[in-house]
């Protein structure tokens, strides 16, 4: 607390003949120049990330242009690499991980901000937002011990006497292999796309849903077409967070994934990801061409990345713009 | 705009005032006659260095070596770049990288690891003979059964089931894989050509698990499959491996005895710069699949209170040092091998 003459002195005085030291002792100048260094920070961080990728990768860029992206063999012996199979496994990976994920993660979200006892729902968000804490060696643990041996002589057998005649269930299954590692990584954003999608449902106001039931609606009829689509560009934030996690997530999938750099129509089969193959060859690659070659599948993944996070922004800014018309 | 750059300037001057505040410590601390060293390289052999360096640390308080085990690659990339005072590697450097280095790079042998060819067998609980063309075989995706003949006749007796064999490997670069892959191109001209010799390679055919533990897990869980893993992997975690027919022609069971056997095999042969691949190495009692695993020493070592430091802790390690492998599940290095790399020390400058 200031001493009452000072203010009243400041108060007659003109705003202009404070010091500026006085604005310096009440915190605007440094409060101003502190945030904009971390927020260039930030934007530093970036551009540094990427001139880094991008140079590191000089010597793979001038080899090979843009074959790199296309090519099918990863031979560091003959120094002969092509980032397609590590590319196709982390897309396919990522999207079988959607494909379980999102239904599943939406779906509860919903039940938990809208149908359960509230007790119930603050409970189980409290043990979701735990889940998205374990580390992911952890997960992969759990995949190679439990889900691994499941998928192999449960549900295999299943997929293929199903749904066998489609391209993406055929061949021999040793267990490990694109599906596995899709399923680990559907489990692992789960927190991720329920947490959030259930902070954004909790956030709808409540005169929506008075106004609907008001109109005759019932209490699914009025969750369905008033609250969700009202939350709808939180929900697709939630899910485009889940699979940012997902494209980049590395300890889990290489313990299930196979590893091997071959394009695998079945989900059944082995495959590679973009993630895993740099964790498992920089610390033992020693020619120049190798090493260039990981940094360039890391600037891959970083352009990935972005394309994603400008879909995402993309569909936001359609579905509020559609959602305010 | 102004004042927001004094404030970055004033922050870079702090960050430089408490880097060489660092330094400042560091200096007093080689005042007293304190000798620190810096290492890195490869994990292999981390478990019997990190044994040595506390071991010689508890001998000469004033020694204080730091190992980092970042990988072969790493170890040889900061050798190569001169930001370590020794560097350490599963394989040896090349003719190429020894000249990118800025001085002269000597390789020393401290111990001996093997890999193992590891199975899961339906039904098969005896131990199974591998001759150099069926390990070649199957990891080139050519025998594809385990009742092939090429298997069947090594094992007489063993009732080998009519199943595909499923091949794992290591996913990550390794040491481990440089030695396996080196057996392989040196038995079978077609692995030479094909795939040949590195850390991590374009495998035909397999699954790749990450680390040892990763392909244990495999090939523990996968029915009638095959991967390799390092001996003291094996030993530590009492799994079962089969025998490798080596090049005198006998089957033979890898264990430390016979792994420092095929080092004494190659000494004939050895090089005076020891970088020698030992595997197939000539000797009724060697196993096939064994390597050295190395330090890297620059030859001229400017500071003299390091280069004492160095030279002595070699010498150790040679001598002292080498009566603590075994314990660790490593091979020591042969008789033969100790005598021409002390004389190599010697010339250190």
């Amino acid at each position: 607390m200031r001493p009452l003459d000072t203010i009243v002195a400041q108060a007659g005085a003109p705003r202009r003949a404070r010091t500026f030291r006085q604005r310096l002792l009440h915190g605007d100048q440094i409060a101003h120049a502190v945030t904009f260094v971390f927020a260039a920070t930030i934007i530093l961080i970036t551009a540094l990330l990427f001139y880094e990728l991008y140079s590191g990768a000089g010597l793979t860029r001038q080899k090979f242009g843009w074959s790199f992206l296309m090519g099918r063999i990863w031979d560091p012996v003959a120094l002969e690499f092509g980032a397609l199979p590590f590319i196709y496994g982390t897309l396919v990976t990522s999207v079988v991980a959607l494909i379980i994920g999102v239904p599943l993660g939406v779906g509860a979200a919903i039940f938990l901000a809208e149908l359960a006892p509230i007790g119930v729902s603050s409970g189980l968000a409290f043990i979701i937002e735990l889940l998205a804490a374990v580390p992911s060696v952890i997960y992969g643990l759990l995949a190679i011990f439990t889900l691994v041996p499941f998928l192999r002589d449960d549900v295999t057998p299943v997929l293929q006497s199903t749904l066998g005649f489609l391209p993406f269930f055929q061949g021999v299954s040793y267990g490990v292999s694109l599906l596995a590692g899709g399923s680990i990584l559907a489990i692992m954003i789960l927190p991720f796309i329920i947490s959030i999608s259930r902070e954004v449902l909790l956030a709808v106001p409540q005169d929506q849903r008075e106004a609907s039931l008001a109109l005759g609606a019932t209490r699914w009829e009025t969750t369905w077409n008033v609250v969700v689509p009202y939350a709808k560009a939180g929900i697709i934030g939630s899910i485009f967070l889940a699979l940012a996690r997902a494209l980049g997530e590395t300890m889990a999938v290489t313990m299930v994934i196979g590893n091997d750099p071959k394009i695998n129509l079945s989900l059944l089969g082995p495959g590679y990801s973009i993630a895993a193959a740099i964790a498992n060859e920089f610390t033992e690659a020693t020619s120049d061409m190798h090493i260039s070659a990981l940094i360039e599948l890391g600037f891959v993944l970083f352009c990935i990345t972005i394309v994603v996070n400008a879909v995402a922004r993309l569909l936001i800014l359609t579905t509020t713009r559609r959602a305010k018309a | 705009m102004k004042r927001v750059l004094l404030i970055l300037i004033l922050a870079l001057l702090c960050i430089s005032c408490v880097d060489s505040d660092t330094n400042h410590t560091r200096a007093a601390a080689l005042q007293a006659g304190q000798v620190l060293i810096n290492g890195a390289g490869a994990t292999f052999p981390t478990p019997i260095y990190s044994k040595w360096f506390s071991e010689y640390h508890r001998k000469f308080s004033n020694i204080q070596i730091n190992y980092q085990s970042i990988g072969s690659g790493g170890g040889i990339r900061q050798m190569i770049e001169g930001t370590v005072d020794f560097g350490a590697t599963d394989g040896p450097m090349t003719d190429e990288q020894l000249k990118q280095a800025k001085t002269k790079i000597l390789h020393f042998p401290t111990v001996l690891g093997a890999v193992v060819p590891a199975y899961n067998i339906a039904g098969v609980t005896q131990e199974i003979n591998f001759t150099p063309e069926a390990l070649a075989g199957i990891f080139l995706g050519k025998i594809t059964k385990w009742s092939d003949p090429e298997l069947k006749k090594a094992n007489a007796g063993i009732n080998l089931p009519d199943q595909n064999i499923v091949v794992i490997h290591r996913s990550d670069g390794s040491g481990t894989t440089y030695v396996w892959v080196d057996y392989l191109s040196k038995v079978s001209p077609e692995w030479k050509s094909k795939v040949g010799v590195n850390t991590s390679v374009n495998w035909p055919v397999g699954l790749g698990g990450k680390g040892n533990e990763g392909v244990a897990g495999l090939v523990k869980q996968t029915p009638n499959s095959i991967g390799y893993v390092e001996l003291i992997y094996a030993i530590q975690n009492k799994m079962g491996y089969g025998k490798v027919r080596n090049a005198a022609g006998t089957m033979i069971k890898a264990d430390l005895a016979s792994v420092t056997a095929a080092a004494a095999g190659a000494v004939k042969n050895m090089p005076a710069d020891f970088r020698v691949s030992i595997t197939n190495a000539a000797g009724k009692d060697a196993y096939p699949i064994s390597s050295f695993t190395w330090l890297l020493i620059p030859s001229k070592i400017p500071d003299a209170a390091k280069k004492k430091a160095l030279t002595e802790f070699l010498q150790w390690m040679l001598t002292d040092g080498q009566n603590m492998v075994e314990a660790l599940s490593y091979a020591r290095l042969p008789k033969e091998v100790v005598a021409t790399e002390q004389k190599t020390i010697a010339g250190i400058q």
